[in-house]
């Protein structure tokens, strides 16, 4: 019984706290110590564009000592800003007006229905959207969506197959939107009731005073949930890797709609792309440097957001 | 002096004849294009968890064999030969179990602390943030940690290693350890939320009775918020589950559990092997399989410990299946 | 003390109740009281016929029968859960938003039955404001302009709103104190000067009758002296119905007062008469304070 001291158990639980900082701190230096040799031969050319990423990722492949780092990330920072940004505006709609439902209109059976629907989203693993994607959605696309004429459009720059921006935005939509839904409806029902009974008190119709008194005094929970489902959207690897396709592609907007039908492809799936060649010296370094710029934005967000979120709980109470 | 009496109850109770809400019908147009925006958002939500659900329920169950539930994946061109999924069925047991074994306790300990103990405030607060932050991380950036972390040649006896000592960072134990990291935020966050939610005369009445805090945390606090910790350990379970890419990079790349060491059992861990999510990308258009009728079956078992996860969160909630438990 | 204003005669109820005699009113402007308390010229604007209304199995009002007067101050007193409250809630069909509540008997506004007239309309013409001042999170002239914006679908401009917004900001007696800053933060103001905003919010959409829920009881009294001179002034225009805790309250504002028991009316008539003359035993029990 008398290891069951305060004085023994105290610090013994808060080694274990401890211990997550180390964790961290290890990751930080690790991660950063094996992408640095990717940082520190391109310098901040790294995030530039120029030449092409598919051939210079080649050459790195192939170098033999001394080694070759040269690499212009821009296309893969543009297909990650292009995919994790299109979900969360895409998110970002689909989830007030399923929030909005969910608290407000939606018949008391519906809501029952719908709360483990969210759950069940959240709780599928990328791996099964991502071969959804890659067997369901791709061949669609490139059946019926990619018409030939298209195709033969931009053949000289990119050959279309249905992996695409299309899709891999839609399926990362689906992924995040049950975080920022669960983050919208706490937000909405903690909406003191006083509020939205005077504004009905007023005259105003339901649909008004959700909008304009429930979503108004959400809107930094709105900004919460946008910045954690971004932070997701980031770090989202193999679900993309399994419907970008495996080439590096920047999208061009002047090409119309064929936009959306061309193939990107994020750092994420990058890195699971190159998974098998990550012990080669040079290509692992900057399959860390990805990860390194992973890891710097996705932790950036999820702090901000998680502050936002801790702010919002304190007034609830 | 004439007391009114209470009203009788009254037998004809009052209906209400009006709908409560007002009629959407005299809505201004843009009111009643919202509302409809919200009642698509809502069915298309359904329509698509609805849509996922049944499409692998329909395809697994017409993929799904008894063998391939007790055959080992053999690497065979020919896909009659090619075997079932009975060793990622495995692997996907074993990391869920040698997981859980690490994150429950570190995560708990770490609850435990940050809402009993707490002091120094600066730590706990930076402690608060640390679990943050690996809830933030995403899992192909612990993956390439875990990689980095465990190549150094002195934790060598963690992982498979080649021929003249190169230690390769990759085995299933250091898969359950990464693993643990993902399960960890969930489980904290759960047991503090049954912690805090315990009332405080609770406390205060073991204090009475002369408890220490350690005996007050151990017999009173955490028998209280074992329904949150079991809510925390089902959802890190299932995280840990459907997880990809730690497996994929530190798994080793075998399908088959391949043991690596002497002594039996632990070589399982120390060895390399694949769950089912591996099985699922290997055997999709993605990896080099190619067998989209067995990534099919795979997957469809694995929606269903998914659902059955979901399920058990939903049981152990009491019903209160709310979507604050969303991550 | 105001001659108008006999202080109400003490009178023992029963034998053995203690015996709290009420206080006499604090005198009032004198110009504000010069009217005739007995107003033979109201107009009758709403119309409570036989209403019950009960929560699930729990009856809160029962066969309730009451006009309300435009140009009068309507005061429901009586004790807590009573149904006064419920009652009020239910003029203007806010008592439907509680899961569970049921309505039977007939309310009417101006020969309609509220039933027929569009929720929000009627809400519109029922306008209420609540014990909690509850001005919402938006500056003072976002507020006040916000029943004016939900009435139509279009985007009003702001130069369009601001001649009725003033007169509203006017009418609650607001305007001389917060008029050269519109756009400051409602939650900023003090705690009587958020209710008087509330007033002037229910005010702008130019309501025919006004219903306020205890309007006073989280305020002090400076600002409940101005709250009240401000429900006199009122009365001129529209019809007023107020559910106080206060019987001093009641008794220096309300030209008629209806005493409610356990979700029963048991009696109605001029503020004097209720208050000098009770008929019934409970009522002249509760406004001697002797139970409550």
């Amino acid at each position: 019984m008398s290891w069951w001291s305060d004085r023994r158990v105290g610090p013994a639980l808060g080694s274990a706290g401890v211990l997550v900082l180390l964790i961290i701190a290890g990751m930080a230096v690790y991660v950063t110590k094996e992408a640095w040799p990717s940082f520190s031969a391109n310098g901040l050319a790294w995030f530039g564009s120029g030449g092409d990423a598919n051939v210079q990722l080649a050459e790195i492949f192939r170098s033999a000592p001394p080694f070759e780092y040269t690499l212009r990330a821009w296309p893969l920072v543009y297909g990650t800003a292009l995919a994790a940004g299109g979900a969360v505006v895409a998110g970002l709609v689909l989830s007030i007006l399923a929030a909005l439902y969910i608290v407000a209109f939606a018949p008391p059976s519906i809501t029952r229905i719908l709360e483990p629907v969210v759950r069940l989203l959240a709780g599928v693993p990328s791996v099964i959207y991502g071969l959804i994607g890659v067997l369901v959605l791709v061949p669609f696309v490139n059946d019926h969506l990619i018409s030939t004429e298209r195709k033969e459009s931009v053949f000289y720059v990119i050959q279309l197959t249905g992996q695409s921006l299309l899709i891999a935005t839609a399926l990362l939509t689906i992924m995040i939107v049950p975080i920022m839904i669960s983050i919208a409806v706490d937000a909405l029902r903690s909406v003191p009731s006083s509020w939205t009974e005077g504004a009905l008190a007023l005259g105003a119709n339901r649909m008004r005073v959700m909008w304009t008194i429930g979503l108004r005094a959400s809107r930094p929970a709105l900004v919460a949930g946008a910045v954690l489902a971004l932070a997701r959207a980031l770090g989202e690897a193999i679900m993309l890797a399994m419907v970008s396709g495996g080439v590096i592609f920047s999208p061009n907007l002047l090409d119309g709609p064929t936009f959306f039908f061309e193939p990107i492809q994020p750092f994420a799936a990058a890195i699971v792309q190159g998974a098998e060649g990550i012990t080669v010296k040079p290509f692992g370094s900057t399959l860390f440097a990805f990860a390194a710029v992973i890891m710097v934005s996705s932790v950036g967000l999820s702090i901000t957001g998680s502050v936002v979120r801790r702010r919002l709980r304190k007034f609830a109470a | 002096m004439t007391a009114i009496q209470s009203p009788p109850p009254r037998q004809d109770r009052p209906r209400l004849r009006t709908d409560p809400s007002g009629s959407w019908r005299a809505w201004p147009l843009r009111d009643r294009i919202l509302l409809g925006l919200c009642w698509a958002a809502g069915l298309f939500l359904i329509f698509v968890a609805a849509a996922i659900t049944l499409y692998m329920a329909f395809k697994g169950i017409q993929f799904l064999r008894p063998n391939l539930l007790w055959t080992r994946p053999e690497a065979a061109i020919d896909q009659s030969k090619s075997g079932g999924f009975l060793d990622p069925m495995l692997g996907t047991l074993l990391i869920i179990v040698g997981a859980l074994a690490i994150a429950a306790p570190l995560g708990i300990a770490t609850a435990v602390w940050l809402t009993e103990y707490g002091k120094p405030t600066w730590l706990a607060r930076m402690v608060e943030s640390g679990v943050e932050v690996i809830a933030g991380t995403p899992a192909i950036v612990l993956a390439l940690f875990g990689l980095a972390f465990f190549s150094q040649g002195g934790l060598g006896f963690l992982s498979t290693t080649g021929e003249g000592g190169a230690v390769f960072g990759r085995s299933l134990l250091i898969c359950c350890t990464v693993l643990s990291l993902e399960a960890l935020p969930m489980i904290v966050g759960a047991t503090r939320e049954g912690l805090m939610s315990t009332p405080r005369h609770v406390r205060e009445a073991s204090y009475a009775l002369g408890k220490t805090r350690a005996a007050t945390i151990h017999r009173v606090l955490l028998p209280t918020a074992r329904p949150n910790i079991a809510t925390g350990c089902a959802l890190g379970m299932g995280r840990v589950a459907g997880d990809t890419a730690v497996v994929l990079l530190l798994g080793g790349g075998t399908l088959q559990l391949a043991a690596n060491g002497s002594i039996p059992g632990l070589n399982t861990l120390q060895g390399t092997g694949s769950t089912l999510t591996t099985y699922v990308y290997a055997n999709s258009p993605s990896g080099e399989g190619g067998a989209p009728e067995k990534a099919y079956a795979a997957a469809f078992l694995l929606l269903l410990l998914v659902l059955a996860l979901n399920w058990a969160v939903d049981r152990i909630a009491r019903g209160d299946g709310r979507l604050g438990w969303i991550r | 003390m105001d001659p108008l204003m006999p202080p109400p005669p003490i009178r023992r109820i029963v034998v053995d109740a203690p015996h709290v005699p009420v206080a006499p009113p604090e005198p009032l402007e004198a110009a504000v009281r010069a009217r005739p308390r007995l107003a033979t010229d109201a107009v009758e604007r709403m119309r409570v016929e036989d209403l019950t209304i009960a929560y699930g199995p729990k009856v809160a009002v029962n066969g309730v029968t009451l006009p309300v007067h435009q140009g009068e101050v309507l005061a429901l007193i009586g004790p807590s859960g009573c149904g006064k409250t419920t009652l009020l809630r239910s003029l203007n069909r806010l008592v439907e938003l509680t899961p569970g509540a049921g309505r039977g008997g007939k309310i009417v506004l101006d020969g309609d039955d509220v039933d027929v007239i569009e929720v929000t309309d009627l809400r519109r013409r029922v306008s209420m404001v609540f014990q909690q001042p509850n001005p919402f999170p938006m500056s003072i002239f976002d507020n006040v302009a916000y029943a004016l914006r939900e009435q139509g679908s279009k985007r009003v401009k702001r130069s369009e709103l601001m001649a009725p917004v003033r007169s509203a900001l006017e009418r609650a007696g607001l305007w001389d104190e917060v008029g050269d800053d519109l756009d400051r933060p409602a939650l900023r103001m003090s705690g009587g000067q958020q209710q008087r905003l509330c007033i002037a919010r229910a005010l702008a959409a130019n309501p025919e009758v006004l219903l306020l829920d205890e309007p006073c009881s989280a305020l002090d009294p400076r600002s409940t002296a101005i709250i009240e001179e401000l429900i006199l002034q009122l009365r001129e225009e529209l019809a007023v119905v107020i559910v106080t805790h206060n019987l001093q309250q009641a008794y220096r504002i309300g030209d008629r007062v209806a005493f409610m028991y356990l979700g029963e009316l048991v009696e109605y008539g001029l503020a004097a008469d209720v208050f000098e003359r009770p008929e019934h035993t409970r009522t002249a029990e509760y406004v001697s304070g002797a139970f409550g």
